[in-house]
């Protein structure tokens, strides 16, 4: 499917969604609440079969922290980015790691470094750094007096 | 390409310089230059390469550059074999430990090349960073630095080389460094 096309399926399938377009990819944005069964339409609907996942992220917007995820479908061949907006003080989203299975370690990571709940995930702790580490290295925020050289 | 505009310098010739030193005898100084010179064109390099520093190393390694005509032969992946590693990369705190034992493991004498900005200082990644050491001698000792991000093969050939002198000489960088300046 084009952008086009993919833009009218999406809004018959959830009219709350907004869009932005001029890049490669369409850019979808959805409510937190809404992702979940969002997510299990665009893996099961025949039209659409999103089968890959090929990037999960997270990026500080020091106002909101922002979940992208990259769906592709290897069958149809369309790709589209799903971002969501996280409240900073109290990130929560529902896992899609049933949905997508790389996604357990990718939440994993972002939990790591973002501190983003992902509620239900079947084994949500630090990945990369020890499990005694305090606080997210990857927000605009983050202060460690005894590694970091500030400029 | 090397030592261009530069005087072609003559190699050393087999066992090296004798050096007169106070109180050393003729046999043990001159034996002392034979073991030198053999390590010295003896080097195996441990395999380890912690980011894009890694990619130049091997080239490098490779056909087009080939170290092995300086004896730079076999990078063995295990450092109880191993004379001397290349730190070819970012050493992060969490690689640290791990760089520390594998110093350790190796058999004396052993050599430490530091290559490039991050092995040396951190480079790019000294300012607001949490993950990053400051330079790969706050864990092990470094005998050669070589600058650059990444550094070329030319100047991996330039600090093999380099190293090679020191341990030829049998002297500690900073009299190298003076009888340089001597010579200069």
């Amino acid at each position: 499917m084009t952008n086009e096309e993919l833009k009218a399926k999406l809004t018959g399938i959830n009219s709350a969604l907004t869009f932005e377009e001029g890049g490669q990819w369409l850019n979808v944005n959805v409510e937190p609440k809404d992702w979940l069964p969002f997510a299990k339409e665009l893996r099961e609907n025949p039209e659409l079969n999103f089968d890959y996942m090929f990037c999960l992220t997270c990026v500080d917007w020091k106002t909101h922290l922002g979940m992208v995820y990259h769906l592709n479908s290897k069958n149809l061949k369309h790709i589209i980015v799903v971002k969501s907006k996280l409240d900073r003080n109290n990130p929560e989203i529902e896992t899609i790691s049933h949905i997508w299975r790389t996604a357990e370690f990718h939440e994993r990571e972002v939990y790591d470094l973002f501190g983003v709940t992902f509620l239900h995930h079947p084994d949500l702790r630090r990945l990369l750094l020890t499990d005694e580490w305090v606080g997210w290295p990857l927000r605009k925020d983050y202060e460690d007096p005894v590694n970091m050289i500030k400029l | 390409m090397f030592g261009l505009g530069k005087k072609k310098e003559k190699p050393d010739p087999f066992p090296g310089q004798r050096l007169e030193t106070a109180g050393g005898g003729i046999l043990i100084s001159q034996l002392d230059d034979v073991v030198n010179w053999a390590r010295s064109n003896s080097l195996w390099p441990l395999v380890f390469g912690t980011s894009c520093c890694a990619i130049e190393m091997m080239s490098t390694a490779g056909a087009k550059y080939d170290w092995s005509r300086f004896g730079w032969e076999v990078a063995r992946a295990t450092p109880r074999q191993a004379d001397v590693i290349i730190i070819a990369g970012t050493i992060v705190n969490k690689m640290a430990p791990v760089l520390k034992r594998l110093y350790d493991q190796m058999a004396d004498p052993k050599y430490v090349i530091a290559m490039g900005a991050c092995a040396t200082s951190g480079g790019p990644f000294f300012y607001n960073t949490y993950s990053v050491v400051k330079g790969a001698d706050h864990v092990i000792p470094v005998d050669v630095y070589i600058a650059g991000c990444p550094p070329r093969p030319e100047a991996l050939m330039h600090a093999m080389l380099t190293l090679q002198k020191k341990i030829k000489s049998g002297a500690p960088r900073e009299k190298i460094q003076i009888a340089e300046w001597n010579a200069a």
